[in-house]
């Protein structure tokens, strides 16, 4: 399978991670990449993610986009975006659940989180987003 | 990176500036702001500008698509200017498109190809509602593996702030300060969207009593900044007044080849370092405490200039956040790594501090009009460095001063230094 965003997210919708990997120098992506940034190499191939790593920066949004509004959330349901470091090493921005986004002084940079999936939408417009769990 | 020292293949000289009023202008389209920021620039030029003498123009502007619905804009602005037929180029790099317009104008005079350029930036923001300017910024990032984590632009600033918190034991507080600051230099300045936060005040109190509602008794203006319902949570731990707001306005600058430079002010100022540097998305990059585009920006421009952070007397940063100056501070060499916050706690930036920051009133306060506000940052350094800045002047002599604009979180810097001889 082509390495490309749309195919990052039918995995998705699969409930996988997948990153991708350099052939030539090892590097791994997240997202995947067709064309590796380290050593330019275009021989890459998909690799499983494991899903665990640590919450390495997030913030607690009470003024969403119309993406997050249309799921609920507002000034008085905030919710928690972050950025996840995985155990293999790469980083990626992710929805933060079983946090109290209501009490961010209570949400640690550090906190060990593990994959989740987030479904919003219905029918056609459904779709899969990544998520962690704290 | 550059792996040898970039210069310029000749001198390129700031000779004029100016800009419109930033704010929210209902009757005003980007245009017309531009003609504004123009024909302030014409009366600042000392000994007159020809029209005809200009040769190009590039124009810095964020999103016209998105929020004007009107792309080439460009000939658009040559157009109401009266300067068809010359070249005429937009430069898009987000929040940076200002800046990197400017750099346009620097490598365009310095390859010898125009001898006279105009520089322009402009936005035209506040008469779409909140939310759909959030949608907009939030494109800035990007939007196929930032956006849907549900981050917004403040949102990854805020990130940020919360990856620097951890590292180096900053509070909240520390970045309310730097808002206040931005905010009492702004109050000085005729073109700043906002004033001060203490007049900010008074006037919320007036509103209540005229209104009959409960009036507000903050002690101070720490104490209506740790206030949620004045100050209220947009993306923890940015709050209201850690955000820039959203603007209409435009600037623009005058450059010309620095051996023609007298003829237009027996005082030119002279840009002698340019650097520009791009990055991955947030998340895929070593630091999230700071920007290593403006680094790497930074050094450029200081080695092509010749100086060293310390030589530097003033600079207006890219505070579209207050976590943002606090970086921009440590990325440029100002303060070593962790310690912005606390420097600018301790009044270090302010304007009659040993190194001021933003007497403009920074985007924080004057405004942030995203494609004009890397030129809006010349048109303060032009001011200070002639000691034409009026209240807000800085009590000490500047010979070289600094511009930093960030695109985005930093996928985009560009920075300059400019020197009076």
């Amino acid at each position: 399978m082509e390495i490309t965003s749309a195919a990052f997210q039918q995995l998705l919708n699969q409930k996988k991670l997948m990153g991708s990997k350099c052939k030539k120098c090892g590097a791994i992506h997240l997202p995947p990449r067709p064309l590796c940034p380290e050593c330019g190499g275009s021989d890459v191939e998909w690799t499983a993610l494991k899903g665990k790593g640590k919450l390495v920066a997030f913030t607690t949004i009470h003024v969403g986009p119309t993406l997050m509004t249309q799921a609920g959330y507002d000034r008085k349901n905030p919710y928690c975006s972050g950025i996840v470091q995985l155990d293999e090493g790469p980083k990626v921005s992710a929805r933060i659940l079983n946090v109290e986004a209501q009490n961010p002084v209570g949400i640690k940079v550090g906190t060990p989180v593990t994959i989740d999936f987030v479904e919003q939408g219905q029918g056609e417009s459904k779709r899969t987003f990544l998520a962690f769990r704290a | 990176m550059p792996t040898r020292k970039r210069k310029l293949g000749r001198g390129v000289a700031l000779v004029g500036a100016g800009m419109s009023k930033f704010g929210a202008f209902k009757d005003k389209n980007s245009r017309e702001l531009m003609v504004e920021a123009y024909q302030e620039l014409q009366k600042n030029v000392d000994k007159g500008l020809n029209p005809k003498d200009i040769q190009a123009l590039y124009e810095g502007n964020g999103s016209s698509d998105l929020f004007e619905n009107q792309i080439h804009t460009a000939p658009i602005m040559a157009s109401w200017l009266g300067l068809v037929p010359i070249a005429a180029t937009r430069v898009e790099d987000a929040c940076a498109s200002g800046g990197v317009a400017l750099r346009q104008g620097v490598i365009a005079i310095a390859s010898g190809l125009y001898d006279v350029v105009l520089v322009t930036g402009v936005e035209k923001m506040a008469d779409l509602p909140t939310d759909k300017v959030t949608d907009i910024l939030a494109a800035a990032s990007d939007v196929v593996y930032e956006a849907p984590a549900g981050f917004t632009f403040p949102g990854l600033y805020a990130a940020m702030a919360t990856a620097y918190m951890a590292k180096y034991g900053a509070t909240p507080e520390d970045f309310m300060r730097v808002g206040i600051k931005n905010h009492s230099n702004g109050a000085l300045n005729p073109k700043a969207q906002f004033g001060s936060i203490s007049d900010l005040m008074k006037s919320r109190v007036a509103r209540a009593k005229e209104k009959g509602q409960p009036v507000p008794t903050w002690k101070d203006e720490m104490d209506f900044m740790r206030d949620p319902a004045a100050n209220p949570v947009v993306a923890w731990p940015m709050r209201l007044f850690d955000c820039s707001p959203i603007s209409d306005g435009a600037a623009c600058a005058l450059l010309v080849a620095e051996d023609i430079a007298r003829n237009f002010t027996d005082e030119p100022i002279h840009i002698i370092g340019s650097g520009q540097a791009s990055d991955h998305a947030l998340h895929e990059r070593a630091s999230l405490s700071s920007v290593y585009a403006a680094q790497l920006a930074g050094r450029e421009a200081y080695e092509m200039a010749g100086v060293k952070p310390a030589d530097i007397r003033i600079a207006e940063v890219h505070d579209c956040f207050t976590i943002a100056e606090v970086m921009a501070t440590e990325d440029l060499g100002f303060f070593a790594p962790g310690k912005g916050a606390a420097c600018a706690s301790e009044g270090y930036t302010k304007r009659d501090g040993p190194k001021p920051i933003n007497t403009s009133g920074g985007l924080k306060s004057k405004g942030h009009p995203v494609g004009a506000s890397g030129v809006g940052q010349v048109v303060e350094v032009w001011s200070q460095m002639r000691k034409k800045a009026g209240p807000r002047q800085v009590p000490v002599d500047v010979p070289l001063a600094l511009t930093h604009n960030v695109g985005a979180t930093g996928g985009t810097c560009a920075v300059h230094i400019f020197e009076r001889r």
